[in-house]
């Protein structure tokens, strides 16, 4: 393994100790949270930043996820099953999500980008009203397998670490070289031989899958969901846009600092000034907008690239 | 001689506007066949249909013997047919190399083996001092040269190549003249459309003229060049 992969990995191992360092319920929420919308951000940055789709209705698969292992656990199994409704919670997801590629992405523009706004707001309309499977808009309870936040806090971080790995790897091989190309110029990708349409769906598998997962972990660690929560589109589908905008679109670490930031901010909000968070979140974002243009992970690189090549043309002068 | 691509009385309609009409020819392993005609005469169109970007009002495509019209572009490229745009479209934020190894993708999985082709096809076209720069900021001269890197990272048996050498300097020119010639020795059959008299007429082996999307000559360019009809498209052009 080279040095500077070595590194990457120290990050990694610092938040993996975390949990040795404090025991406070409320911090390891907060890290909880953040390491959720982490993987939010990264699935979401996938799919809208590397290949271009934007998505505005990524709480539909988000919900999925949700509602899977909700109904799991409300028609008998047990919590503590927790593991696999992950899993399965992914899968529901991509199901959802092949189903809306397969119909959108033979067209181009924004088809799909409203497409998957209006599938948010049917499948909501869905878990109000089918009582039997869902409890409507009550919402499912049920009592968390762990009491530990230390089990949950390991569950989302590998949930998150393996988010990341999979994205590196797929951004390093050919798919991600095809996601790019489909960014930059579809026509151009179809003439250089790339199924757009394929390739595009691919994309929003994977990145429905995690976002299932994530749904499906939410369901897990709170115990309680109702469609407003799951499927809601301010605070889910506009929250995944905002957290990989933030932090920077098409940047590996933008959407891991969005979402920390966005953690921070709403704690902050939440307990100085009470309600209306959001309000303030959307006018951080603004200022971080005007300052940081690419996000601040991709303003910041862009910066930096731009004075390295300055210092090297001055040495070569 | 065998026939590599050959149109069977295509035909291209815009709603009410012909583009192409009744376009027969081939195109035969090993030659440099030239296609002219004034602006507007549907020679882009006619790539257009054999790439696969739009299916054709009427008649049919064949490359290698097999019916083409009506596939995606993405299949006409795996089967060996790679374009160059007229207007350039290089994939703006990817590096000049990352825009070529996304071509050679077309032919392997592996990573390595894609950098390798790309490498060469770099090479190839004299853009190694270029590979690193976004292709987005790339001088105009260098994004035509990149779209035949690109095309030729997909290992095409026939290239179209499409005004690559509108917009050139003399001394580019030149190079790009060198490249196609070079791109032709190692054995890829090519149809070229170009307005650059003197390049085409010393580069093709056979000419075809366009003119309101019908053929009007076809031949060596002596013929072609001599042909009433073609002077006739090309001083009338110039007189509106
Ligand atoms: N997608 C399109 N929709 C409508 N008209 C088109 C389209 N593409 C080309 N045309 C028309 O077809 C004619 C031929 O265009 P083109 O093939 O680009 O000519 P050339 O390449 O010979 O200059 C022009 O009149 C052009 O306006
Ligand atoms: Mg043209």
């Amino acid at each position: 393994m080279s040095r500077k992969s070595l590194i990457g990995l120290l990050p990694v191992a610092a938040v993996l100790l975390i949990p040795l360092l404090t025991q406070s319920p409320y911090l390891l929420h907060m890290f909880i949270l953040s390491l959720l919308w982490i993987v939010l951000g990264q699935s979401w940055n996938l799919l809208g930043g590397y290949t271009g789709q934007i998505s505005y209705g990524h709480a539909a698969f988000f919900g999925v996820g949700a509602y899977t292992t909700g109904i799991m656990v409300k028609s008998g199994q047990s919590p503590s099953t927790a593991w696999w409704g992950l899993l399965l919670g992914g899968l529901a997801a991509a199901v959802v999500a092949a189903f809306i590629g397969w119909v959108c992405f033979r067209l181009r523009g924004s088809y799909f980008s409203l497409s998957v706004l209006a599938l948010s707001e049917v499948l909501r309309l869905v878990a109000v009203n089918w009582n039997r499977l869902t409890n409507g808009a009550e919402g499912i309870l049920f009592i968390p397998a762990f009491t530990q936040k230390t089990y949950y806090y390991y569950i989302v971080f590998a949930l998150a670490a393996v988010n990341l790995g999979v994205i590196r790897w797929v951004m390093r091989s050919k798919p991600g070289y095809y996601f790019l190309a489909i960014r930059e110029d579809q026509d151009c990708a179809e003439s250089l031989g790339i199924d757009t349409t394929k390739y595009k769906l691919l994309s929003l598998l994977i990145s429905a899958f995690f976002t299932g997962a994530a749904g499906a972990f939410y369901m897990n660690y709170m115990g309680f969901i109702d469609p407003g929560i799951v499927f809601s589109i301010p605070d889910i589908s506009i929250m995944m846009i905002l957290v990989t905008m933030l932090g920077g679109a098409a940047t590996k670490w933008g959407p891991a600092v969005g979402a920390i930031l966005f953690i921070l901010v709403s704690e902050i909000f939440r307990v100085w000034v009470g309600s209306g968070h959001l309000l303030f979140f959307g006018v951080l974002i603004i200022a971080i907008i005007i300052y940081f243009p690419n996000g601040i992970v991709g303003t910041l690189t862009d910066r930096w690239a731009r004075k390295r090549r300055l210092q090297g043309a001055e040495a070569a002068a | 001689m065998t026939a590599l691509l050959e149109l069977k009385d295509v035909t291209k309609r815009f709603g009410g506007l012909q583009a192409v009409g009744h376009m027969t020819f081939s195109l035969n392993k090993g030659e440099i066949l030239g296609l002219i005609g004034p602006n507007g005469a549907g020679k882009t169109t006619i790539f257009n249909l054999i790439n696969g970007f739009y299916p054709p009002t009427g008649g049919t495509i064949f490359f290698k013997g097999k019916k083409i019209d009506g596939l995606k572009p993405h299949t006409v490229c795996r089967l060996g047919l790679a374009r160059t745009f007229q207007v350039v479209k290089p994939l703006a934020r990817l590096s000049v190399l990352d825009n070529v190894m996304v071509s050679a993708f077309s032919r392997t999985n592996h990573r390595e083996e894609a950098r390798k082709t790309a490498l060469e096809a770099t090479t190839f076209t004299e853009m190694d001092a270029w590979r690193d720069v976004p292709a987005g900021s790339l001088p105009l001269g260098m994004r035509k040269r990149l779209e035949m890197a690109r095309a030729l990272a997909t290992k095409p048996e026939v290239l179209l190549l499409d005004e690559n050498f509108a917009g050139l300097n003399p001394t580019e020119v030149e190079k790009t003249n060198a490249i196609v010639k070079k791109i032709h020795e190692t054995g890829i059959t090519i149809l070229i459309i170009e307005h650059n008299m003197r390049v085409i007429m010393a580069i093709s082996h056979r000419l075809i003229c366009i003119n309101y999307g019908e053929k009007i000559a076809e031949g060596t360019p002596q013929e072609v060049a001599n042909n009433p009809q073609v002077v006739e498209a090309y001083l009338g052009a110039a007189h509106a």
